[in-house]
């Protein structure tokens, strides 16, 4: 099967995810990202479960060697639960857009709206007692 | 012929990924990664994992595709603004990308019939999975009965996921509407 | 998209083989590819579909969200059931051979079986589930 050759190509695209989610401004994209990421390290696991040629792990009357079944059987349940995850992800946007109206990161960070739920820990203001 | 087959897929995946890089607009680039999981899934055929190839193409090509353009639905988002801070993130990826090279080229060889991965658990769930489960599929019997206890958890973090979106956005039974329709100051949206 | 014909023509001949396929998988996944997580994904995509198609309303008629919300836990419970019923005839957790004190084989057949149900009735569930969350949000905040 060509040595390592798969194996190149699952870093190419995890890079490819990798940059997705660093440099996007947006949020949906990013969790794009994310899922190439997660995609490529599904296609290492396969290719570590690849035998020269064997079929796939179902057993029948010829003498073919099989692919080795294990990686399949953490991957086919790593996809359901990954797709339960990233809907998680995109309904923690869906959250965000209610609540500060922009899906985009660079508004979001630039937004005093953001933070004035939030308070700062190392504000001196803070230490003053509130008790009035 | 395999080799071919498998380096034209991993090449049209790769051309896909550097489009969904570049994509602005995010109508195209979700339409671009449901693609993406679709020649993932023939990859995986190749691969001979039927199993992986059949939940990739059902979940990533239909389910997450949906999900990504309901959520651009609501938010409204057309078009992605243009990234900055372009030149870290290509040092990052670059270093990254370079260490992992060198990582697996300690890994054995893709198909070797006698790496690390076949030598062990491999060979009993092969030759023994037919007299001890009786089932002809050995990824069902692995999933389902050696690793069980694996399922269960795996199965327990999707209900968990379920219950974290019913929390987050609700289950769709409208409570959210009503509730906010009954206190009508309009303070919180 | 409920005007346009040729979708709705194309929807309702589509949708009873998915959700026949999807059962096809379900039970047929011991000998051919398939099991709980396919089957669950294809038949909450056959409803995301008639969802997408005949509108939130019609849909949530046909399953109501509240079921949908229970049944994800009824899996989950089945899947666990199994491994209690099995503790309760003397083997270990989820230990099927227990199951059928005569035949192990037997015992892992019906063990099978009814834990692929249980995983794909909580997929299906929560698929529908995920799909009720965000086509309910968008209806109720336009």
């Amino acid at each position: 099967m060509g040595g390592l050759f798969n194996y190149w190509f699952v870093i190419v695209l995890m890079m490819l995810g990798f940059y997705i989610v660093m440099v996007s401004p947006n949020l949906v994209k990013k969790i794009m990202g994310l899922n190439i990421f997660q995609t490529s390290a599904f296609l290492l696991y396969i290719s570590v479960g690849k035998i020269s040629g064997g079929t796939a792990p179902i057993l029948t009357d010829t003498t073919m060697p099989y692919s080795n079944p294990l990686p399949h059987v953490l991957i086919l349940t790593a996809i359901v639960v990954g797709v339960a995850t990233t809907a998680l992800g995109l309904a923690l946007v869906v959250r965000i857009h209610s609540s500060f109206g922009s899906i985009n990161e660079d508004e979001l960070l630039d937004d005093e709206d953001t933070y004035r739920d939030f308070e700062d820990p190392l504000d001196p203001a803070l230490e003053e007692p509130t008790d009035r | 012929m395999e080799f071919f087959v498998n380096a034209f897929l991993l090449a049209l995946l790769a051309a896909t990924t550097i489009a969904i890089v570049r994509m602005r607009r995010l109508i195209a680039t979700t339409m671009l990664f449901g693609i993406f999981s679709l020649l993932m899934a023939a990859v995986f055929v190749v691969l001979d994992a039927v199993d992986v190839a059949f939940t990739e193409a059902s979940v990533g090509a239909g389910i997450s595709t949906i999900l990504m353009l309901a959520t651009l639905a609501i938010c409204g988002a057309k078009q992605e603004s243009v990234p900055r801070k372009q030149l870290p993130a290509i040092i990052v990826v670059v270093v990254t990308g370079a260490v992992l090279l060198w990582g697996v080229s300690g890994l054995p060889d893709v198909g070797d019939p006698t790496a690390p991965a076949t030598t062990h658990v491999y060979k009993r769930y092969v030759e023994e999975s037919g007299t001890e489960i009786g089932v002809p599929n050995i990824v069902t019997s692995v999933l389902a009965s050696y690793r069980g206890y694996d399922t269960l958890g795996e199965v327990a973090v999707i209900f968990t996921a379920g219950l974290g979106i019913i929390c987050l956005i609700g289950a769709g039974t409208g409570q959210q509407r009503r509730r906010r329709n009954g206190n009508d100051s309009g303070d919180d949206v | 998209m409920e005007h346009h014909p040729v979708v709705r023509v194309a929807a309702k001949i589509l949708i009873p083989p998915i959700l026949l396929f999807a059962l096809y998988v379900q039970f047929h996944g011991d000998f051919g590819p398939g099991g709980g997580f396919q089957a669950g994904v294809i038949f909450g995509a056959a409803i995301i579909l008639y969802g997408l198609v005949f509108g939130l309303k019609a849909t949530q008629s046909v399953i109501p969200p509240q079921v949908a919300s229970i049944l994800t836990a009824v899996g989950v419970l089945l899947y666990a059931g199994v491994g209690v019923w099995s503790v309760m005839l003397g083997g270990n957790f989820l230990d099927y051979n227990a199951l059928d004190s005569h035949d192990p084989v037997h015992g892992q057949h019906v063990g099978i079986l009814i834990i692929e149900l249980g995983v794909g009735i909580t997929v299906a569930a929560v698929m529908i589930v995920l799909f009720y969350g965000f086509a309910g949000y968008l209806r109720d905040h336009d």
